[in-house]
């Protein structure tokens, strides 16, 4: 039986995702994407839509509350938003900040985007030993001695023995009643995969781009480590020239000069080459750029490498294009033209914050 | 499903203690449900049958997943109604099932006994799922979007209701006379004269005419002016009022209704969880509990009480003032002498022996809501004791801070957050206002700006009611302010 309640709460989430009810959007509430807090915990807000009442604005309305402290002791944070941060009311009436693991997280992106598991190639070629404690043996360290077995062993042979006494049941194990754990070796088939990260780091590229970099390469991430065991992330960025760097400095660069993407695309292959060979790696590309390509002849580089070394060898290059006020926006156009029917190239144009959960979906949906 | 045998052994051992100790209730119905089930029927606010909407959705949300990622469970659900339904967890162990029993029995004496709760439907349960099939025919019949739509509206503005309004009794109208003959008028406006030919000096014509013209005036201009007085059931207002079509109009008689259903709820928060927990306390700590459960029980006991630091918790301020309320009239102290007497030491060994605790808080509970209860029983000693604050916002650094421990300013600030729930006072004041058939509502300012961006759209929804422009009077900034909805654009305008 469906429950009525399935209903209601899909009607829910479908205003929140902005499917129906567009009007009822503003009034939904909800945090930050990221909140990376800790290791690898994340605070989501639960979303609630919020229908407009005639009430107070709660800022200088203040509140009455219990505990100690003197006169000025601060006792909670001012909210921008509304009052969901201020104190003081009963309970039920709060924004609940849930803390989940990022394999949670990664769940409930698949759940809301509704994406597909990626079926892995190279599953048999790559194997892992692992041991894992299943059975009992008569012999082994001590410091394995199953304490709860060796016990019922020797209250057995008290037993049996007509030794034991109900009225003083002391039980003294001998050698033979003694049992340890033992382990067996089972063998994993393990997929590996690889994420190389390009970003177009030329003078157009402004701090609201990187952002939006940032924020979908996070949840890419968030997505493909829940897929795979063994995940390795390459960055690359690029102006004229392309060169490899750390997480850090991909994410807070700021670079200027032209752009030549070619540079990128042949880096990447130069790194797929040497060290991931696409019968056992898991190959996955993103490029983010404006889409400013220096002149055509670059372009038509672009696509003959794409075409001929790093398509044939990923699982999946995805190309996103950040709307700039600089950039002509050219290159994605120049990809669609060429690549009509190549499904392992996803082609999306991000032209704000808003738009990333929707470009995320294009990436990811096809279970590549 | 029903309680197992087990259970239902406990649950007439506790009705059983509960009756001993002077509760008194409706036959009480236990269920034992599934968390998901338990969440489903709490998203529709404790009902099974209740209108499909989204805002019940949203509840599921945030109660399943608080449940699935172990932040806070329901561990009971009780419903005022005769017989009362309450809720268990199936998978919550035998103390806290037993612990809840009790709780559930303080609720629904409380339910039945206060005053707050006597108007109230006491088949509401019925009423709920009657409410649910007619929003589900209007869907079927007008389209669900349309009449998801209207529910919102009319949801937006639930809170425009009198909560005391249905302790009024409204005077009888007066029998609709006649109107009156044209000679009639005459007669009894012309002088009395003797004389047949001094009449037209004593009663002029003109004179008559003027005075039976003024008359009239009178009587337009006073119904001209609609509703007589300002009017805060602003709900029922709109159903006699506004030009709705039959199924809009039953739709917001149903949210009004319900509102009116759950306002005791909000209005005696703090009262009904204080003494539903004063009674589970008192019951499982003298007769339920056995010893090996006592840490178990102490351990939930003390989670339901515990108070964030700058909050209130009702269950925590409600069974502490419950408490302090028995343990003053046990001894003695209230009364002139009490209170005029000025010595500390003999304030604190007040004992008269009076033993009228037990008795003034069943008086209470029965008289009282929050509003009143704060005012009455809260005292100097008790705040000291409680460590109550009041903290305002600092806008210097967006920090909410404490910013006085005096008796007086606490309980002004609680009394203010608690009246008429925390919610702003409206009133309709005028239905034709500007002649133009335009509605007109006040906010009774008392140094607290509205809400203004959930204003302006809770007046759009509003226009969309009453499918004229509506204006609300308030303060902004401390200055008179007219905020307008008309010609689908918002207006703000001062006035003096």
């Amino acid at each position: 039986m469906v429950k009525r309640i399935e209903k209601d709460h899909s009607r829910f989430r479908q205003i929140i995702r902005g499917k129906i009810k567009k009007e009822l959007r503003k009034y939904i509430t909800r945090g930050e994407l990221i909140g990376k807090k800790g290791k690898d915990l994340v605070s989501i807000p639960v979303p609630q839509i919020n229908l407009p009442h005639f009430r107070y604005s709660s800022k200088n309305s203040g509140g009455v509350g219990q505990g100690d402290g003197d006169v000025g002791t601060p006792i909670g944070r001012g909210d921008d938003e509304d009052g969901t941060g201020q104190a003081g009311e009963g309970p039920g009436d709060h924004l609940l900040e849930v803390d989940v693991s990022l394999e949670e997280l990664a769940q409930m992106l698949a759940e809301e985007l509704e994406l597909p598991s990626i079926e892995a190639k190279g599953k048999k070629n790559i194997v892992s030993d692992k041991d894992r404690y299943t059975g009992i043996s008569r012999s082994g360290p001590e410091s394995l001695r199953h304490f709860k077995r060796t016990y019922k062993e020797a209250l057995r042979r008290h037993i049996i023995s007509h030794t034991y006494d109900p009225d003083n049941p002391i039980i003294i194990p001998f050698r033979e009643d003694r049992r340890y754990r033992t382990w067996k070796t089972q063998q994993f088939p393990e997929a590996n995969a690889v994420i190389i990260y390009m970003m177009d780091v030329s003078g157009s590229m402004g701090e609201e781009q990187k952002e939006i970099v940032r924020i979908e390469s996070f949840w890419i991430d968030t997505w493909l480590k829940y897929q795979y065991k063994n995940i390795t992330t390459r960055y690359i960025i690029h102006d004229a020239v392309a060169r490899e760097v750390d997480e850090e400095t991909f994410y807070h660069t700021r670079e200027s000069g032209g752009t030549i993407i070619s540079s990128a695309y042949k880096l990447a292959n130069q790194i797929v080459d040497a060290e991931y060979s696409p019968t056992e790696w898991n190959i996955y590309l993103f490029h983010f750029s404006d889409g400013d390509n220096w002149g055509e002849i670059d372009t038509d580089e672009c696509i003959s490498i794409l075409e001929e070394k790093l398509i044939p060898k990923a699982n999946l290059f995805c190309y996103g294009q950040v709307e700039s006020p600089y950039g002509s926006g050219q290159f994605i156009r120049d990809l669609e033209d060429y690549f009509e029917n190549e499904d392992k190239l996803i082609l999306s144009e991000i032209a704000d914050k808003e738009a990333i959960y929707q470009s995320i979906k294009d990436f990811l949906g096809k279970g590549k | 499903m029903s309680l197992t045998a087990e259970l239902s052994a406990f649950r007439d051992e506790i009705k059983g203690y509960a009756r001993e100790y002077g509760l008194d209730f409706y036959e009480t119905i236990f269920e034992m449900l599934e968390y998901d089930e338990l969440n489903e029927v709490a998203s529709y606010g404790g009902f099974p049958t209740r209108y499909p909407h989204w805002r019940h959705g949203m509840e599921y949300e945030e109660l399943s997943k608080s449940y699935s990622y172990g932040l806070s469970k329901i561990y009971e659900m009780v419903i005022n109604n005769d017989p009362c339904y309450a809720y268990l967890m199936k998978c919550n162990n035998l103390v806290d099932q037993k612990l809840v029993m009790a709780h559930v029995y303080g609720h629904c004496d409380f339910f039945k006994n206060n005053l707050w709760f006597s108007k109230t439907n006491r088949k509401m349960m019925d009423e709920m799922a009657n409410h649910a099939t007619r929003i589900r025919r209007y869907a079927e019949k007008f389209g669900e979007e349309a009449v998801e739509d209207f529910v919102d509206v009319c949801l937006s503005i639930e809170n425009l209701i009198d909560p005391h309004s249905q302790f009024i009794e409204k005077p009888e109208e007066p029998a609709k006379t006649e109107p009156e003959e044209e000679e009639a008028i005459e007669a009894r406006l012309r002088l009395r004269s003797e004389k047949e030919y001094m009449d037209d000096f004593i009663n002029p014509r003109a004179v008559i005419e003027r005075q039976r013209k003024e008359e009239e005036e009178m009587a337009k201009s006073k119904s001209q002016r609609f509703p007589e007085k300002p009017e805060r059931d602003i709900l029922q207002f709109l159903i006699d009022y506004a030009p709705l079509q039959k199924w809009q109009q039953d739709v917001l008689s149903i949210v009004r209704e319900e509102s009116y259903y759950f306002a005791p709820q909000a209005q005696t928060k703090i009262m009904n969880e204080g003494w539903a927990s004063y009674w589970h306390s008192k019951m499982m700590t003298t007769r339920i509990l056995s010893d090996a459960e006592i840490i178990d029980y102490a351990d939930h006991h003390s989670g339901t009480m515990f108070t964030q630091p700058g909050r209130i918790n009702p269950y925590k301020l409600g069974i502490e003032l419950f408490r302090d309320i028995e343990e003053r009239w046990n001894k003695g102290k209230f009364g002139k002498e009490y209170e005029e007497c000025d010595d500390y030491t003999t304030k604190k060994n007040w004992d008269k022996q009076l033993g009228l605790g037990r008795q003034k808080i069943f008086e209470v509970r029965k008289m009282y809501n929050d509003v009143m209860f704060i005012d009455a029983f809260l005292t100097p000693e008790f705040c000291r004791e409680h460590k109550m604050f009041v903290y305002e916002y600092n806008d210097r650094n967006n920090l909410y801070e404490i910013s006085d421990r005096d008796f007086k300013v606490i309980k002004q600030k609680l009394l203010f957050m608690l009246t008429n729930w925390g919610q702003p006072f409206i009133y309709v004041v005028e239905s034709n206002y500007r002649n133009r058939g335009e509605l007109y509502l006040r906010h009774r300012h008392e140094g607290i700006d509205l809400k203004l961006d959930e204003a302006r759209d809770t007046l759009k929804n509003l226009s969309v009611i009453w499918t004229r422009p509506v204006h609300l009077e308030t303060m902004v900034d401390e200055t008179k302010t007219l905020l307008s909805f008309e010609d689908d654009e918002f207006k703000e305008t001062e006035i003096d």
